[in-house]
């Protein structure tokens, strides 16, 4: 008698929480969809032709496929101008980051020497000045030093981040002192230490450096709009965004400005699926950005 | 992104390999050090003169020509009542209101949303992480290109709205105020004299009323989607710190699963809690490029925001020194609130030694 009802309690139990468990994943599928949904009617509306995007917004089949947005941007506009200079600012920001920030980290780890503190709190009092804050001074700075209109400007200022060197030094502080000591007793130099031997050992904290200078740089807006107005340096973000406040053109022009986001996105997602699980750890370290 | 941070991290070794460190140290922070002051440090030094100058944009603004007016553009900013002040002190107004929703929204959200994933048992983890944090990682250019498309007259959501009965307002075209048509709603039409004839930066009590325009609130669902993927990345790693057996001996001890989160999880989270709004307030008040890319502060300078008043009062207007004030204005605005974090975040360092990975920005401290 006592057990049988025990029996039904627990099949109750069971029961209760099936259900609970299919409302927990009707309810993780519907958000999943408002967050994916935009995405998709961003592919679809890209092969509409522009008349259907006005008419037929929400379909996620065109009924007249074409590439004609596709085929305008890429032959008939400045796109793959853009495109060519966003990837030369992200590569050379990325590779900036990536040296001067690790080189940077290392020393404030390992190296003892006078004046570490005053870098340390220079490092620190950068982090909390916001960006939106420098429009305005970067520009008159960048000016003054005459490159103004050159990739110069549009890259220098982004070649180092301050987060970037505090990631690589708490990584660093994290590698065992005693492996590079050998090093040091054998007599390499510290630049010979710091390359061959700490570096390599580094490479979680390098990736992590990799995904957010590429990010940062490629998704970066309000310098390249301060640091020069030059049509043959506009990168992607600037010339999208331009194309889409109507500076360029007439029209809403849906297909082809979605077409201009999409693409623009790809590089970004790429590298997002390629690191994912590294990103999902790191990201807590890169808020701050 | 270790435990151990903090300058002690290098024990004295012997002098022999000391040799030459100081050198190497200095060379190997250098192109750190010159870029950031180059960069970060003077320009900052020269707007802050720009901002006590009447520099116009020719020349340089160090030359002799150009004059000390001390603080006349902030107090033409704050205090006069000329078109300057009345556009700063709407754009104050429109980034409040943004500020007032989207933090809570987005911290409630992003809360949700890692506690849903977060279970245990849950099949498909990684596709439900993935495709809440996929927004977050696309530029907020792209983004915004794609909801001007979204929230047009005849557009997805207002399609979506209809299935509902619901007519959507012309979202970016329509600059009625959210808290002027609930107050409409009640038969509240006009403001009351007391609110319309006072008021604070220039704009009346009546007017700080309205609350975000359609425009803004697009924009504001806008933030919301797109940062509450990291939110969620941060809360996530705060909930494993938790552990399971709080959780265990709070479920044997008969507490519901709402209880649970309430009075066990939630006052776990509170470092992180902290954490997630401070950093929310920070970047709400620095709106820029959805405005640039969107609105230029339209429909009837709805959504403009100080960051992109600023932009415009100096690159277009050619009126800098007000622009750097502003710039300026904000910056202090946003210290507060950074000064806020640090303190919070200080207090409650000693009580939180289990953390696994701390964040940057709190291992830099």
């Amino acid at each position: 008698m006592t057990t049988a009802a025990a029996t039904s309690r627990r099949r109750d139990l069971i029961g209760a929480r099936l259900w609970r468990q299919v409302a927990l994943y009707a309810l993780l599928v519907f958000l999943a969809v408002i967050y994916i949904y935009p995405f998709l009617v961003q592919v679809a509306t890209s092969f509409k032709t522009e008349s259907e995007a006005a008419s037929n917004a929400i379909s996620l089949i065109p009924k007249t496929f074409t590439t004609e947005a596709y085929r305008r941007l890429f032959l008939v506009s400045d796109f793959p101008l853009w495109f060519r200079n966003s990837v030369i600012v992200t590569l050379f920001v990325t590779a900036g980051r990536v040296f001067f920030d690790s080189l940077a980290g290392y020393a404030l780890a390992r190296l003892h020497y006078r004046g570490r503190n005053v870098v340390f709190a220079l490092l620190i009092a950068v982090m909390s000045v916001p960006g939106v804050v420098l429009l305005i001074p970067r520009f008159l700075v960048i000016r003054q030093l005459q490159i103004y209109n050159s990739f110069a400007g549009l890259i220098i200022p982004l070649l180092v981040d301050a987060a970037g060197v505090f990631i690589m030094k708490n990584y660093f502080e994290s590698i065992p002192v005693s492996v590079e000591e050998q090093a040091r007793i054998d007599g390499a130099g510290a630049f010979r230490t710091f390359w061959s031997i700490v570096l390599p050992m580094a490479r979680p904290a390098l990736i992590t450096i990799i995904i957010l200078s590429f990010q940062g740089s490629w998704n970066e807006l309000s310098h390249f709009i301060v640091a020069s107005q030059d049509p043959e340096l506009i990168t992607l973000t600037k010339g999208v965004a331009q194309l889409a406040s109507g500076q360029l053109g007439q029209g809403t022009q849906y297909p082809l400005k979605l077409a201009a986001a999409l693409i623009m996105t790809i590089p970004v997602a790429i590298l997002f699926f390629i690191f994912q699980r590294q990103i999902m750890s790191v990201t807590e370290g890169a808020v701050k950005e | 992104m270790s435990d151990r941070t903090g300058s002690k991290a290098c024990r004295a070794g012997s002098s022999g390999i000391r040799r030459g460190e100081a050198v190497a140290g200095w060379v190997f922070t250098a192109p750190v050090v010159i870029i950031l002051g180059v960069f970060l440090l003077i320009p900052v030094v020269m707007a802050l003169w720009v901002s006590f100058s009447d520099w116009g944009g020719r020349g340089s603004p160090l030359s002799g020509r150009v004059n000390f007016v001390g603080f006349d553009n902030y107090t033409d900013l704050l205090f006069e009542s000329g078109l300057g002040a009345r556009d700063f002190g709407t754009a104050i107004k429109n980034n409040f209101w943004y500020v007032v929703l989207v933090v809570p929204l987005q911290t409630a959200l992003s809360l949700f949303l890692a506690v849903l994933v977060n279970n245990a048992v849950l099949k498909g983890r990684g596709f439900f992480r993935t495709a809440f944090y996929f927004p977050s990682v696309t530029s907020s250019v792209a983004i915004t290109v794609l909801w001007l498309f979204l929230f047009t007259g005849s557009g997805v959501i207002n399609q979506i709205l209809a299935w509902f009965g619901v007519h959507g307002p012309n979202w970016f075209n329509d600059p009625t105020g959210v808290g002027h048509a609930l107050l409409a709603n009640l038969g509240i039409e006009q403001g009351p004299e007391f609110l319309t004839s006072h008021g604070f930066l220039n704009v009346s009590w009546w007017d700080w009323l309205s609350g975000p325009s359609m425009a803004m609130t697009a924009l504001i669902l806008m933030a919301v989607f797109t940062t509450s993927g990291t939110m969620m990345l941060l809360f996530l790693a705060g909930l494993q710190n938790v552990g399971h057996d709080v959780h265990e001996a709070a479920m044997i001890d008969g507490a519901t699963a709402w209880q649970r989160f309430w009075k066990v999880t939630l006052p776990l989270l509170r470092p992180t809690l902290f954490t997630v709004i401070t950093l929310g307030l920070i970047g709400c008040w620095q709106v820029f490029d959805q405005i640039y890319t969107g609105t230029a502060g339209d429909p009837a300078k709805t959504t403009l925001t100080p960051a992109y008043l600023s932009y415009s009062r100096a690159f277009r207007q050619q009126e800098w020194g007000q622009g750097a004030a502003m710039a300026f204005i904000l910056f202090f605005i946003i210290v507060i609130f950074t000064a806020f974090q640090r303190w919070l975040l200080r207090e409650r360092t000693p009580k939180q030694p289990k953390e696994k990975r701390k964040p940057a920005a709190e291992g830099a401290r």
